[in-house]
């Protein structure tokens, strides 16, 4: 078999935490990512869900080396980069590019759409034949866009078209690995389904591989070969899209999916629905064991204790002792 | 007849780019303790309806015509043009509201006890133990543990999900009529909406409310609501009941919204038929059919048709349809 | 409690260090300036060889740099003795030195002009709070109506008006035109002397400062204002049935006071070092004049003390500025 695109090993980010409060100056550290495990082979996409806190969005940023891991290894075709310097990042980051939430924050306004593109080109010293304004006015005929927006601004743009921009950016220089981090969460419906479209063609040409980084299950699903869901900072659960969707194996990934509405009233009626109990710990103070453990409606002495490690089951990978 | 009926709604912005039609014409009826949902995009229009009769816009450069008659103890009331303390009155008593973000939706800097009495205290003459004691009641009532000691409690000291529950416990404090839920679950985590959408069903059936669930989300619609208001580019596109507009919709905008929306019961990699281009500009949007761009069923129609304004007519009984392809149809009483 | 007490003593360990490190560079701009501390001694135009070198060694000017700074640290602590015999003089701590222009104790000058300076920041800070908090409150209710026009135009005034003009404008019509007035043309009298004589020593010269921080101030309020009605927080407060009143007055106020706060004491701060051009005109004997004087002679021991005296007075109100913020925002406290 071919070595994976990309193969994360035990990756951890922590955060140092001062108090905001100044009388009291509790100090701690936020387990944001503690200790992930997962690979991404070339042409695939691995979907990323987990709700707002679990650490997916620093996972995926980590990988980048946006962020100094703390412990673990990162091997991107093959190379071990987790301590790289920035100025050893360089030349990998022609490969390896992001796609934000917010448009809107991530395109300078003061910059013209052609400068923002055409940045990437510069930075790298790259210099396409056609010549960099062709190149950039090409992008954006492919990201949907038209090659006389070369001159305009970002506030000119709707929040769709924003994206599409930032899109553009991204693929600009034929990257193998795109962190897609939020990508259609701040677009309206009808706009978010004309991005994901656009998301999956530009993969499929590019023969690019996504991590895709969504709360939203449902376009998780439409958009992933796999689907690994994290809670407090670690992957519960990793399997094909479909094995997750139809069997979910651990409970967690269980109640998280009967929490998405179904837009069908019949079925939504029907459907039953694991409401969690209780609140979501916090990731300075997780719990021992099973870090699921405090809200799992099957938790035995076993899971307030040991802590499980990602063991197959069926196609799934599962960190859970009584598994679905 | 309704408990709140809004007929002829319409709000317009004053800017610096020009008259904002934010709302344009909007008439609908609210019956004793239906879930009423109001669908639209970014724009639509669907918060502004509401904010406007409950007097909540800013003041300046903003017109507001039509009428919003809501039945109260006191006879039948027309929110538009009502005095501001006769407004005042109402709010939060008759009608009360929840908002999409809870984090900022409270006062930072008063705690959360302060801010329920204060709801309770502002339409009754009580002592103001009488006030703490209701919000203790309701604070158990929407699932907060140990109320007592919570009222002391900031709400930087509450997740997201319990700082709903307080905006819920707060809205309830006065028993209202209406409770106008505006993008309640929004901001919340998947298994966090779920909670918080179960409690408005237990506390909708228990203080007999009707419910007015503004969202973008129709999987919490299908599952929420009685009937269903789409909204598009300020104006009502379509209205029927929940069932029937999943099952059978007619506008083009609404069958567009609901296919393009990826659905987890469907298996994934499927394309997702997207609505082509971008929503309207409110600006100056004129009285034509303002989907008519985006339209795919456009050429179904004369040329020009759609540049002329369609009206909301019933295409069955209680199916209302704004849009020239039911134009021949035989409207229905 | 024991929060608040750990916290003060963490905030004094910060303060005694950056008071170190500003005493340390006034002292050591002030060694390299291009006079020769000795020579001022004797005056302006004191050409002296003998007397300067004696004042030279007497005054310690004669040692290297740094055993003046430490010598002038301990003087703070316990006070110093200078030259010998019958010509012996000795500041008691906190000695800040002596000025050899004035004849005396620096600690005893400033002792002398800061209540004056503080009669006269503390006066005019609750005047233009007033003012310009209740200017700013009308100006954001009333938007676009007259009263928010009127307030315009008092910011423009107010801001562009110099103090001395302002100060000037009003010696002329309410000392100078008008024999009825009460108020002196200037100086300053202690209130233990005479109160009322004191109060109306200060009244023109806190309507002089008062007028140009009002101006501020009112703008500033008027857009915290407007900003924070903005918030959702507010919306939620007209939701729920609350009166306008309310909703301005408690919900709106409310989160306007840390701005607020912050603001003025900073102000208030900057002003304790003195208010140059108000206590020119009026000719009160602050901080303001007593520094003003000190660099027009070079009286360099007096300039490093009111220097070093107003960076510990901003460092102070910023501390106390952080303990007040804990008790506005709860956020910060719990």
């Amino acid at each position: 078999m071919n070595q994976p695109l990309l193969e994360v090993t035990n990756l951890e980010k922590f955060f140092p935490v001062a108090g905001s409060g100044i009388f009291s100056r509790e100090r701690g550290t936020n387990k944001a990512v503690n200790g992930i495990s997962f690979t991404l082979n070339e042409g695939e996409t691995l979907g990323l869900v987990g709700e707002s806190g679990c650490g997916k969005s620093t996972a995926g940023r980590t990988i980048l080396k946006l962020y100094d891991p703390t412990s673990g290894s990162i091997k991107f075709e093959g190379e071990e980069i987790s301590g790289y310097s920035h100025s050893k990042m360089k030349p990998l980051r022609t490969k390896m590019q992001m796609i934000f939430q917010d448009p809107q924050s991530s395109l300078n306004p003061r910059q013209s759409v052609g400068a923002i593109i055409g940045a990437s080109f510069e930075v790298h010293n790259i210099k396409p034949e056609e010549g960099v304004k062709r190149a950039v006015q090409e992008l954006l005929e492919r990201v949907g866009l038209n090659a006389e927006h070369y001159d305009r601004y970002p506030h000119e743009f709707s929040g769709g078209q924003r994206q599409r921009i930032g899109i553009a950016r991204a693929i600009a220089l034929k990257p193998k690995f795109i962190v897609c981090d939020e990508p259609v969460s701040a677009l309206d419906v009808s706009i978010q389904a004309q991005v994901v479209n656009l998301l999956t063609d530009i993969r499929d040409d590019f023969g690019m591989s996504y991590l895709f980084i969504a709360h939203d299950l449902s376009v998780v699903q439409h958009i992933s070969d796999r689907v690994g869901v994290m809670y407090l900072g670690k992957i519960m659960e990793i399997a094909p899209t479909d094995s997750i969707y139809s069997t979910p194996h651990h409970p967690y990934t269980k109640a998280l999916l009967s929490a998405v509405p179904i837009p069908d009233p019949k079925l939504e009626r029907k459907r039953e629905q694991i409401v969690l109990t209780g609140e979501l710990p916090s990731p300075m103070n997780p719990p021992t064991g099973c870090v699921f453990s405090t809200r799992c409606w099957k938790a035995q002495a076993k899971c307030f204790e040991v802590e499980p490690i990602l063991q197959k089951v069926g196609k799934a990978e599962v960190a859970c002792h009584f598994p679905e | 007849m309704a408990l709140l009926s809004v007929r002829d709604l319409r709000v317009q912005f004053a800017t610096p780019d020009g008259i904002v039609d934010a709302v344009s014409g909007v008439s609908f009826d609210l019956k004793e303790g239906e879930t009423l949902a109001i669908v639209g995009e970014s724009g639509s229009g669907k918060s502004v309806t509401n904010l406007a009769y409950m007097g909540l816009l800013p003041k300046t450069r903003t017109t507001i015509t039509g009428s919003v008659v809501l039945k109260t103890e006191d006879g039948e009331v027309d929110l538009i043009g009502m005095s501001v303390e006769d407004l005042r009155k109402i709010r939060g008593k008759d009608v009360a509201m929840i908002f999409q973000d809870p984090m900022s939706a409270l006062h930072p800097y008063y705690s959360i006890g302060d801010q329920l009495i204060e709801a309770h205290q502002a339409h009754n003459e009580v002592a103001k133990e009488v006030s703490r004691d209701r919000a203790i009641e309701l604070l158990a009532l929407v699932g907060v543990a140990n109320p007592d000691e919570r009222l002391k409690a900031y709400p930087h000291q509450f997740s997201g999900g319990m700082r709903q529950r307080v905006m819920i416990a707060m809205a309830l404090m006065n028993n209202p009529k209406v409770l106008i839920a505006d993008e309640p679950t929004t901001a919340l985590d998947v298994t966090v909406q779920a909670q918080i959408l179960k409690l408005l069903r237990d506390i909708q059936a228990k203080f007999k409310m009707a419910v007015i669930l503004i969202t973008h989300d129709l999987g919490v619609v299908a599952g929420a609501a009685d009937r269903v208001n789409v909204m598009y580019g300020g104006r009502l596109v379509e209205s029927a009941s929940v069932n029937d507009l999943y099952e059978n919709p007619l506008m083009p905008y609404t069958v567009g919204l609901l296919d393009s929306i990826p659905r987890m019961d469907q298996g994934h990699g499927k394309r997702l038929r997207a609505i082509p281009g971008q929503p309207p500009s409110l600006i100056q949007l004129g009285s034509g059919c303002a989907f008519a761009a985006r339209c795919s069923r456009k050429s179904e129609l004369p040329n020009g048709k759609c540049e002329t304004s369609p009206e909301l007519k019933a295409v069955s009984a209680g199916h209302l349809v704004r849009c020239h392809l039911y134009d021949s149809k035989e409207s229905v009483k | 409690m024991s929060g608040l007490l750990a916290y003060i003593s963490r905030r004094l360990g910060v303060m005694i260090l950056i008071l170190l490190a500003v005493s340390f560079t006034v002292y050591l701009i002030f060694s390299f300036l291009p006079y020769d501390p000795a020579s001022l001694t004797c005056g302006k135009n004191c050409a002296d060889p003998e007397i300067i070198a004696a004042n030279r060694i007497r005054l310690g000017y004669d040692k290297p740099f740094y055993e003046q700074y430490w010598v002038f640290l301990v003087g703070l602590f316990a006070g110093r003795t200078y030259g010998e015999g019958q010509a012996e003089i000795f500041c008691a701590a906190p000695s800040f030195g002596y000025s050899f222009q004035q004849n005396s104790c620096v600690t005893d000058l400033v002792g002398n002009a800061i209540p004056v300076t503080i009669s006269l920041a503390i006066g005019s800070l609750i005047l233009w709070l007033v003012m310009g908090v209740g200017l700013g409150v009308v100006a954001a209710k009333f938007r676009g109506k007259i009263w928010d026009t009127l307030s315009t135009a008092f910011v423009l005034v107010g801001t562009s008006l110099p103090t001395f003009l302002t100060g000037l404008i009003l010696i002329v019509f309410f000392v100078i035109k008008a024999p009825w007035s009460p108020f002196p043309p200037g100086g300053y009298t202690a209130p233990d002397v005479d109160i009322v004589g004191w109060f109306l020593s200060l009244v023109l010269p806190w309507i002089t400062l008062a007028f140009a921080y009002a101006a501020i101030y009112t703008r500033f309020v008027r857009s915290q204002i407007l900003e924070i009605s903005t918030e959702d927080y507010i919306r939620t407060a007209r939701a729920k049935g609350l009166s306008e009143g309310v909703v301005l007055g408690k919900h709106t106020m409310r989160a306007a006071l840390a701005p607020i706060v912050t603001m003025a004491g900073l102000d208030f701060a900057g002003l304790l070092g003195g208010a140059i051009l108000t206590e020119a005109i009026f000719n009160l004997p602050g901080m303001g004049r007593l520094s003003l004087n000190a660099v027009v002679d070079i009286d360099l021991p007096i300039i490093v003390a009111t220097t070093i005296l107003a960076a510990t007075i901003v460092v102070v109100m910023n501390a106390i500025l952080d303990i007040v913020y804990a008790f506005i925002d709860p956020r910060v406290r719990v």
